[in-house]
């Protein structure tokens, strides 16, 4: 007898949801908060300094806005991933999925050459207030993004064996995947411009 | 089904037409010589924008109105547990002010007519 989770595939009739999809907008929200508060300590910080330098005088725009796009491209080809899927289109499924985590990583590549460059001017986290934020606010958008391309991968790759057996569950997971990369990308909408232009 | 799906890849197509230009924007915005409030205020329009964008579209938000319980015209679980989020997302970020305006410790008057004023050495 096997245990399965309950409402994985259909929804469940009181909530109209399955439980895949309440369950990642609920992580979700959970995330807004952790966010939330180091965007509110970012304001304390920044209204009790006696000194703030402006973004664009210590960090590379032209850098952050390319990463800007490279995010937002990856949640683009992130949603037609999906859209492949309810299309019954499992090789467009990896091409897009494929050019997510392509994307991803590239924004990561980006990101190192610029802490890389922030230590060899000598710009470390205890080095000013403005700097400890910077690193906290784009290391835990990191570690996000980190875990999100293991998950994509996963999919890619020995995951998505499940699209044989159970196509709509496949598809839920990728749907609650989506949800989840759509909300680092909207976390670096607002850490750009707080970050880098203000 | 497939209709359907046609007319959201349609919609996606708009949605990163739009991030991309709201993008361009926002960073040759912050080029412009304007005072810090209304720089703030113009960054923080366009980032709410395309947030929204991608949380109505890329997340399908818009589509989540299931009433719960179904029986009732309700907002459903998604939509109202992400109210609560937003109320209490409000509060912590607002924390700041409290600090702000927190006057423990500190030496304050109100004008009172009949205190006593300090004489102040004429500046020479």
């Amino acid at each position: 007898m096997s245990m399965d989770i309950p409402y994985i595939v259909d929804e469940r009739p009181d909530t109209g949801l399955t439980n895949v999809k309440l369950g990642i907008w609920l992580f979700l929200a959970s995330e807004v908060m952790l966010f939330g508060a180091l965007f509110s300590s970012y304001v304390l910080l920044r209204l009790m300094a006696p000194e703030w330098p402006v973004g664009a005088d210590v960090l590379n725009v032209p850098m952050g806005t390319f990463n800007t796009v490279v995010l937002i491209g990856s949640s683009v080809t992130m949603v037609f991933a999906y859209a492949s899927l309810q299309m019954d289109n499992l090789a467009g499924f990896k091409k897009f999925m494929g050019a997510t985590i392509g994307l991803s990583l590239l924004f990561m590549v980006v990101k190192g050459f610029e802490y890389n460059h922030e230590f060899e001017i000598g710009n470390f986290p205890w080095t000013s207030t403005y700097l400890a934020i910077y690193f906290t606010m784009t290391g835990l958008h990191a570690l996000h993004i980190v875990g999100g391309v293991v998950v994509n991968a996963y999919f890619l790759g020995p995951g998505s064996k499940l699209w044989e057996t159970n196509k709509t569950q496949f598809t839920n997971r990728i749907e609650a995947a989506g949800l989840y990369w759509h909300f680092v990308d909207l976390v670096w909408i607002f850490l750009f411009p707080v970050l880098y232009l203000l | 089904m497939s209709d359907d799906v046609q007319h959201h890849i349609a919609v996606y197509k708009k949605v990163a037409a739009s991030l991309a230009v709201l993008t361009t924007l926002t960073v040759g915005v912050s080029y412009l010589d304007v005072a810090v409030p209304l720089a703030v205020t113009i960054a923080l329009v366009i980032a709410a924008t395309k947030g929204s964008l991608v949380v109505s579209f890329f997340m399908h938000l818009l589509e989540e109105k299931k009433p719960v319980p179904l029986s009732r015209g309700g907002i459903g679980l998604i939509i109202g547990s992400l109210l609560v989020t937003a109320l209490f997302f409000l509060v912590i970020i607002f924390i700041p002010l409290m600090g702000h305006s927190d006057k423990v410790g500190t030496y304050f008057s109100l004008p009172n007519a009949n205190a006593p004023t300090v004489e102040t050495p004429a500046a020479h």
